[in-house]
């Protein structure tokens, strides 16, 4: 299982989204990646992208003013 | 009918592509959606911007559709591909710089392409036959199947009974009789259908989703491209047309004024790539300066940055200048009275 971090800072939804979704392409189940963002529409659009999409959020959480999403491979 | 059978359908967001995408789904096809970001669209960035907009609802009206339907949702980046699009219509623009019959050709390609990636074997859109004035009419929707070479593997299941049968159709992959007729402007059958499918929330019905059919953004556009002499743009162009007060006093350079805190908040991400000012006497606005001004034209651009702060009816006030290194200075200006302001300088 790896752990990798996205950096998808000044990126407006759904741009975060699609970094979130290139990046997954090239992950394995039950991979682990942390995405950073600027944008408080990630809270609710990358949550939605996975759920649709199979993969599991396994955290959200406001950081010094940007998003964090966690998500687990799926 | 075979129940492997697979579709990808243009999801918008909206309710058409919604629709068309259960019908078929309702007949037995795995349906997955497809929905491609040219920069231009609407969806979620003014909201995400504005502060103002704070309290309405962020969500991304193409995945809310996929989650309604239960289906997997291709959110595509095309942005570097649609210039071409914008910059070279074949088919010429609608009302503003609107390239929509070309828009869907392009998008009904790249979803065929898409198709061949992945091995699906057919393509929906939630096209209605005279629902658009440009791009959905009975003499162009033949056009988008083949100059997109999805030809007879496009099925519009709303409008399929007023057009040839499709190969789905005609394979019996897809119950003809189950699809529908729907023409013209009226939302009403939609309305209808959608009821009966149980669909009580959905977005805006034919809402505009594009900045390109927004007369406003669309002369701003213009204006970019003359003041620069050449008809390109980059994404950071697109995003900074759709926020702040524009004002263009010459060709080599404009402002653009922060409405409110939120917009101010999103150019402030901006300070590296421009020349920007704040009243720094009064409260006041972030300006960005766009354009290569020189040292008057930054003056009259003190003068109208101090005219939109609190500021505005001081005899003096102090703006501060900071270069695309972070260098400030301040200067002392009197804020331009706003009839002073020509109105072409509005863009």
């Amino acid at each position: 299982m790896r752990h990798t971090t996205l950096n998808a800072r000044r990126l407006l939804c759904p741009l975060p989204v699609i970094r979130t979704q290139d990046k997954i392409k090239t992950l394995d189940t039950g991979d682990v990646l942390t995405v950073e963002c600027t944008d408080p529409g990630v809270m609710h659009d990358i949550p939605a992208w996975c759920r649709v999409n199979g993969h599991t959020v396994l955290e959200t959480r406001t950081e010094n003013g940007e998003y964090i999403v966690v998500v687990a491979v799926g | 009918m075979s129940q492997s059978r697979k579709a990808v359908a243009l999801i918008s967001g909206g309710l058409d592509s919604m629709l068309a995408a259960k019908t078929i789904m309702d007949q037995g096809i795995h349906v997955e959606g497809i929905n491609f970001f040219t920069g231009f669209c609407v969806e979620g960035h003014t909201h995400a911007i504005r502060k103002q907009d704070s309290d309405k609802v962020k969500r991304n009206n193409a995945l809310w559709v996929a989650e309604q339907l239960g289906i997997k949702l291709h959110i595509i980046d095309i942005i570097d591909e649609y210039k071409q699009v914008l910059l070279n219509p074949k088919h010429g623009y609608g009302a503003n710089l609107n390239p929509c019959l070309d828009c869907k050709i392009f998008m009904v390609n790249k979803a065929k392409q898409w198709m061949q990636q992945n091995d699906f074997d057919f393509i929906i859109t939630g096209e209605v036959v005279g629902q658009r004035p440009m791009s959905q009419r009975k003499m162009t929707m033949p056009i988008v199947a083949a100059e997109s070479g999805a030809d007879d593997l496009l099925v519009r299941p709303l409008s399929a009974q007023n057009l040839p049968a499709t190969l789905p159709e005609r394979e019996g992959w897809i119950t003809r009789a189950k699809l529908f007729g729907f023409s013209g402007r009226s939302r009403k059958p939609q309305m209808t259908l959608a009821s009966q499918l149980g669909f009580t929330d959905y977005a805006q019905p034919a809402g505009g989703c594009c900045f390109l059919t927004d007369a406003s953004y669309s002369k701003k556009l213009v204006d970019l491209w003359q003041a620069r002499g050449k008809r390109d743009y980059e994404l950071d162009d697109v995003m900074l047309l759709k926020v702040g007060r524009h004002i263009r006093p010459s060709k080599n350079f404009k402002l653009i004024i922060a409405r409110e805190d939120g917009e101010a908040q999103f150019m402030s991400g901006y300070k590296k790539q421009f020349i920007s000012m704040n009243c720094a006497s009064h409260r006041g606005p972030l300006v960005l300066i766009d354009g290569a001004p020189d040292e008057n034209d930054l003056q009259l651009a003190a003068r109208i940055t101090a005219r939109y702060g609190q500021g505005r009816d001081a005899e003096q006030v102090d703006v501060t200048i900071r270069d695309h290194n972070g260098n400030e200075r301040n200067t002392t200006v009197k804020p331009l009275h706003g009839d002073d302001i020509p109105e072409t300088w509005f863009v």
